[in-house]
């Protein structure tokens, strides 16, 4: 059927396309509406968020410092396979390379850079980079090695040469191997790092230790306080709940702080224990494991606490007794009828407690000794005192994953979906 | 009123002197703006060079502080929106900034040579300004007796005859000298050498030698926390910077005694950002602050001592008895090499981090 342009039918077809596409504007409108709400929101967790985290967690698998500063010299070692002494060519490549280098101060990060595969390297390319402009430009490639060996001794050792050629970048495995205390020999093998040098696997294990041990105890010690919480009387649970929340609201270093007050050798504690008779010399109550755990715990039992309470608030309280009425005894109706119900509670508390603790950093490094402090302080170590951001990254990379992790096996066992933050 | 005050207010009142010198205009060249630290190292800088500059040398003096780290120096170099004329760094620092090609190369014809300067103080890109001593001290109150109160460096380690805690500094810095001068009986200036000579097989010899008393060791992470942990009785010694020893004992009222003995004498340094278009007038007063006359002031308002042998000549005595550059303080000690710290210090770091953790 061919309709005609003035028939009715098409009229009502015209009319209803236009009917269409004004309910598809508006729809159009809608959504453009809806993504405008959430822009500003999207905006600033990308540019708060996940850009700055992103580009952080890059530095771990970059390796740019020597091809940004010595670009020719890279590309002259790439014909190299790594046997041996590279071809004279390219270390007259190389030494021209460094004149240029020296004379602009360009070769500052290769050279630490370099030192971190092997330690001595970053004086050794400052004296030659010195040199480099006498000693070593325009030398014919039969001598040019005996020149730079003229310099520095240890240019004879081809294990230099070859740290050159492997961190040539863009991507290397470097950081991330070092984060776990192992590293790359001569044949490409992966092996453990010198134990001087070793730390990093220890102190992921003892990071597990203290937010375990601190879940463990926020959860004993927070337990009870929220069946209190949830079944005494509204006026005197309000006041407990202040209690709880007071130092909830109160600043992180500040109740940090004051645990350094009262633990300190001449602290509240041991010069009352002191003027007690209780104990004579002082308690080692602080710059220990034992000082972490009393300031962690105290800091993170709230997170334990309030999403206990607000799940056991919703417990109809005829269920245990009626569970009672049956014949079962009070602690097996509380194991059996009154804790299951807790679960989505008791979930929420140990998952925000442990993650939280994973990341702690303040904490330890105030109340701690330097046996006790957690991943988030090498992170910042290095970030900031011994300026290696490729291996700060590569350990934030580790901590996020390792909070990936739990956060899946939470997911596993227990499901979001149960998941009552209070 | 907090320094920061006074700092913007000194500012304030540079810029009103310039605006209105009126019929002389001061030009851009008689003004230049130091960052340096702050407190009463500012306070003491401020009375020996800031003000004395406009009437010795026509220059007005603008503060600032600053942080002291290279990516400060950095930024400012790479957008060309200088902040500082003139920079007081620590030497580390100064070198690094130098390596990278942030700092001006200093006119040492101007200054009259490097040799005019203590050893480790002159480089190209900067110059000593101060001289400050890393030492030990303990509490007068808990060792009354000088006959019997620690006096060595062997001292600081003996726990059986002076039981109790020592602090030290977090860092590798000092602490892998001192021990190798406790363990192996070497002066100040052998272990120096030792270390730098053979510095895994020290390294491994101090911390062996400090392994039995790990337990025994408190780390000071700022320089205001080595006093404080002496005057909390947290430890017995500490090793510290000599002016924060120095300042509460005037200050307040402490009666902490210096072990000078085996003391490290290290440097601030004076820069100029590279490339500073004003970096003429940044010269010009590095040179006046360094003339002997005007560095040797600065000792009346701070306890650190100058880096040439002629300011320290002209130092009142009983000014010169608490620096770290008297000769009596001088007996056994040794002076920072900052170029070898500076090519070796992070991979230490690393160990000694690794040491203590483990």
């Amino acid at each position: 059927m061919t309709a005609t342009a003035d028939s009715p039918e098409s009229a009502f077809l015209a009319g209803n396309n236009t009917l269409k596409s004004r309910l598809r504007r508006a729809e159009r409108m809608r959504k453009v509406w809806a993504l405008a709400l959430i822009a500003p929101m999207f905006v600033f967790l990308m540019v708060s968020f996940v850009i700055p985290i992103a580009s952080l967690l890059k530095l771990s698998v970059e390796d740019l410092e020597v091809s940004e500063a010595l670009p020719l010299t890279v590309e002259a070692f790439k014909a190299w396979d790594g046997e041996g002494f590279p071809p004279p060519e390219a270390m007259q490549v190389f030494a021209q390379e460094l004149v240029v280098a020296e004379e602009n101060k360009t070769l500052g990060s290769a050279t630490r850079r370099l030192n971190y595969s092997l330690s001595g390297f970053k004086s050794m390319l400052k004296k030659t980079g010195r040199k480099a402009e006498d000693d070593l430009a325009g030398v014919p490639a039969d001598q040019i090695l005996d020149a730079f060996i003229a310099i520095d001794k240890d240019w004879g050792d081809p294990a230099y040469w070859r740290a050159i050629k492997d961190a040539v970048g863009p991507l290397s495995d470097f950081y991330a191997l070092w984060a776990l205390d192992r590293q790359r020999d001569a044949d490409g093998d992966i092996v453990m790092r010198p134990s001087t040098q070793s730390i990093y696997v220890d102190v992921l294990l003892r990071t597990l230790e203290i937010s375990v041990a601190v879940t463990l105890i926020c959860f004993v010690l927070g337990l009870p306080i929220a069946y209190l919480l949830a079944t005494l009387p509204t006026s005197r649970s309000n006041l407990l709940l202040i209690l709880v929340l007071l130092p909830f609201w109160t600043s992180l270093l500040v109740r940090t702080t004051a645990w350094i007050v009262l633990l300190q050798n001449e602290g509240l504690i041991n010069d009352t224990g002191i003027w007690l008779g209780l104990w004579n010399e002082p308690l080692e109550l602080i710059r220990n494991r034992f000082g972490v755990y009393v300031a962690m715990v105290h800091i993170l039992l709230p997170f334990m606490i309030l999403p206990i309470f607000s799940v056991m608030k919703g417990i109809n309280p005829w269920h245990m007794r009626a569970a009672e009425s049956l014949g079962a005894h009070r602690w097996k109706a509380f194991l059996k009828v009154y804790l299951p119900q807790c679960l989505p509670g008791i979930g929420a508390g140990t998952l925000l407690v442990f993650i939280l603790s994973l990341g702690y950093y303040i904490t330890p490094a105030l109340v701690g000794g330097p046996q006790d402090q957690m991943i988030s302080f090498w992170i910042v170590e290095n970030m900031s005192s011994t300026l290696n951001w490729g291996l700060a990254a590569a350990l934030s990379m580790i901590l996020l994953l390792l909070t990936l992790v739990f956060f899946f096996i939470y997911n596993r066992f227990v499901g979001f979906d149960k998941l009552r933050l209070g | 009123m907090n320094r920061y005050w006074k700092g913007s207010l000194a500012a304030l009142g540079g810029v009103v002197v310039a605006s209105f010198a009126g019929t002389a205009p001061v030009s851009a060249e008689d003004s230049v703006t130091v960052a340096s630290w702050g407190g009463a190292y500012s306070m003491s800088q401020r009375e020996a060079y800031y003000k004395p500059a406009l009437k010795d040398i026509g220059m007005t003096v603008l503060e600032d502080e600053w942080g002291g780290a290279v990516s400060e120096i950095r930024v400012q170099v790479e957008t060309g929106d200088y902040k500082w004329e003139v920079l007081d760094a620590d030497v580390g620092t100064s070198l690094a900034a130098c390596d990278e090609g942030l700092l001006e190369e200093l006119d040492w014809d101007m200054l009259g040579g490097k040799d005019r300067f203590f050893p480790g103080s002159a480089f190209d890109c900067a110059v000593g300004t101060i001289s400050y001593g890393t030492i030990y001290a303990y509490n007068g109150d808990t060792y009354p007796d000088p006959a019997t109160a620690p006096q060595t460096v062997a001292d600081f380690f003996d726990f059986e005859k002076f039981p109790g805690k020592r602090a030290i500094y977090t860092g590798v810095s000092h602490t892998i000298e001192m021990a190798l001068m406790a363990a192996k009986g070497m002066t100040a200036v052998e272990a120096q050498a030792y270390y730098q000579e053979n510095t895994d097989e020290a390294f491994a010899e101090a911390t062996a030698f400090l392994e039995p008393h790990k337990d025994q060791l408190v780390y000071w992470e700022t320089g205001a926390m080595a006093p404080q942990l002496l005057a909390d009785g947290e430890v017995v010694m500490t090793t510290a910077w000599n002016g924060r020893i120095y300042n509460a004992n005037v200050q307040e009222g402490k009666n902490f005694v210096i072990v000078w003995d085996g003391q490290k004498v290290d440097y601030d340094v004076w820069a100029i950002p590279a490339g500073h278009p004003n970096a003429e007038a940044g010269m010009k007063f590095i040179e006046y602050a360094s003339r002997p006359e005007v560095m040797a002031r600065q000792s009346q308002y701070i306890a650190y001592g100058p880096t040439t042998e002629e300011a320290a000549a002209l130092i009142a005595p009983d000014v010169l008895k608490d620096l770290p550059t008297a000769s009596a303080n001088l007996t056994n000690a040794y002076w920072a090499d900052a170029e070898w710290i500076a090519d070796h210090i992070e991979e230490l770091e690393e160990r000694w981090a690794v040491w203590k953790a483990s």
